[in-house]
């Protein structure tokens, strides 16, 4: 059955009904809304906590402590919270653990404002932390899609044992959408070989991060990068809208991917062939598709909530054969379909 | 048929709500629909305003910036949103609050006293009701009969006596509605 939720509470509950029963947060906008319903459901549910931390840095060091337990925990913020959540985040990753970390993205940088942006995918991507290490990144569209993008993100964490996060806007989090959510969600991941559970009458676990030998700390590097070499490999998602024959394929992801198809269409009423690719994960890139799409494509448009990060992806992916261009908004301004239609009508 | 509606006054006048209405209602007549609010750093006695999308087809962007729809519940509402209509769009005034009229030619045009008929019904904090009433006596918008759900759904409980009064407001908007001007 269909109900009405906001994306930041209906991603909330799905989450719980994922099986995170452990929420570590700080208040920032335009995210709250996950803190209070975190606050309101957690204590009903067994073995349920909610804990409003004193800072980012304290939430993001929680959930790596509860997560070693092998429970599903999460945190979340907005940009300049998750700033100071890196530092965790690289620690996650350096000891393998399955966190889950939303991250609703507003205007910056510095304090910025509470609006809407998408600037915070360099930092989300590219590390943002310290270190050899790779988060898997997911960028919903849709409210549905902060539940199911939820429920997925702490699948692959536990099936990676990886740091997942979830990346939206102020405007995904704020906004209501009819949403169909299951009663639960399978959580099956066996935690018994490493999480820490209390070593009576077996040998006990160690989580860390430490390897002081160079040979050792390489020979471990190597293997996260195998499991992330696996994870491009199999976890990578988009979807394409009328690409098959477009001449102009404009790449966006998240709330800008909704203004770019009804872009699409305009252009297509008019006769321009364009297309779209929305990639769903971040990390992993969906560089293939693009790749191939440069076989029959004149060019490429990125567009995005920003001054322009992912286009850069969009030009890795490429590789130099087609032009890439850029059309972005910033400060808290959603670009609408018409501007999109003449940012790709001035390329042509 | 896409609707896309900007609903605006000032803190108080239920304002959400009634677009969480409109949102349900259409949900409930099987179209696709988005609410969103204007989440901005709000100063105390000004402008609350929020974005709705009652649509056939899949939803673009759920912020709206050039609505088809306006309700302007007070006199600041009227000025900042008027002019960003839509050609041929609908306009629904709160006549009690707002002492200016309407420049646009090219548009519908609805006066209604939406907060004198909520006083009348003994409450002016029915007048998001008595405009939502207003909307669908107008423009249609929504069926009545998902309205009447809608409300329901949405106050149950502790909530459901208020429920008579709320299915009051909206009778009295849309009769006054469909009255000649």
């Amino acid at each position: 059955m269909k109900v009405l939720m906001k994306g930041n509470e209906a991603l909330s509950e799905a989450a719980i009904r994922a099986g995170a029963t452990l929420y570590f947060g700080y208040p920032i906008t335009p995210q709250n809304e996950i803190g209070e319903y975190m606050s309101r459901r957690l204590p009903t549910i067994p073995g349920g906590a909610y804990i409003q931390a004193e800072t980012e840095v304290a939430s993001i060091n929680m959930v790596y402590g509860a997560v070693s337990t092998g429970r599903r925990a999460m945190t979340s913020s907005s940009s300049p919270g998750i700033s100071l959540m890196m530092e965790g985040i690289s620690y996650l990753a350096g000891a393998e653990l399955p966190a889950v970390v939303v991250s609703i993205m507003r205007g910056g940088p510095g304090l910025g404002n509470i609006n809407p942006e998408q600037a915070d995918y360099f930092q989300a991507t590219k590390g943002g932390g310290h270190g050899s290490y790779r988060m898997i990144v997911l960028a919903p569209a849709s409210v549905q899609e902060m539940t199911d993008l939820t429920v997925l993100a702490f699948d692959l964490a536990d099936k990676y044992r990886n740091p997942a996060m979830v990346i939206a806007d102020g405007n995904l989090g704020q906004m209501m959408e009819p949403v169909e959510l299951k009663d639960s969600y399978p959580n099956n991941y066996d935690h018994s070989d490493w999480a820490l559970t209390g070593a009576k009458g077996r040998k006990g676990h160690t989580i860390t991060s430490i390897y002081l030998d160079a040979d050792e700390m390489e020979d471990y590097i190597h293997k996260l990068y195998r499991k992330y070499g696996e994870i491009e490999r199999v976890e990578t998602r988009h979807e394409e809208f009328l690409t098959d024959d477009a001449d102009v394929v404009i790449v966006a992801y998240g709330i800008v991917s909704r203004v770019v198809r009804s872009a699409v269409e305009l252009l297509r009423a008019e006769g321009i062939k364009a297309g779209m690719v929305r990639p769903i994960t971040l990390w992993p890139y969906p560089k293939a598709v693009l790749r191939k799409l440069a076989d029959t494509a004149k060019f490429f448009l990125a567009c995005e909530m920003s001054m322009g990060q992912m286009v850069e992806d969009v030009q890795l992916s490429v590789e130099g054969r087609r032009p890439v261009y850029f059309y972005g908004r910033s400060g808290g301004n959603v670009p609408t379909p018409a501007e999109v239609v003449a940012a790709v009508k001035q390329r042509m | 048929m896409t609707y896309e509606i900007i609903l605006a006054g000032f803190g108080g006048q239920g304002i959400l709500f009634l677009g969480k209405m409109i949102a349900l209602a259409g949900m409930i007549d099987g179209k696709e629909v988005s609410w969103i609010p204007s989440y901005g750093p709000e100063m105390r006695g000004g402008t609350a305003n929020c974005s709705v999308v009652v649509s056939d087809r899949r939803i673009g962007t759920p912020v709206v910036t050039r609505p088809n729809v306006l309700v302007a519940m007070n006199r600041p509402s009227l000025e900042k949103f008027e002019s960003t209509m839509q050609p041929g769009g609908h306009l629904l005034i709160n006549k009690t609050l707002i002492e200016i009229p309407h420049t646009r030619q090219d548009i519908d045009v609805t006066y209604l006293e939406i907060t004198g008929l909520a006083g009348e019904l003994g409450n002016p904090r029915m007048a998001n009701i008595v405009a939502l009433g207003g909307l669908i006596g107008r423009v249609g918008l929504v069926s009545r009969d998902a309205v009447i759900e809608a409300l329901k759904k949405e106050l149950s409980g502790k909530k459901a006596a208020l429920l008579d009064l709320n299915l009051k407001a909206l009778d009295a908007g849309q009769q006054a509605a469909l009255l000649p001007a």
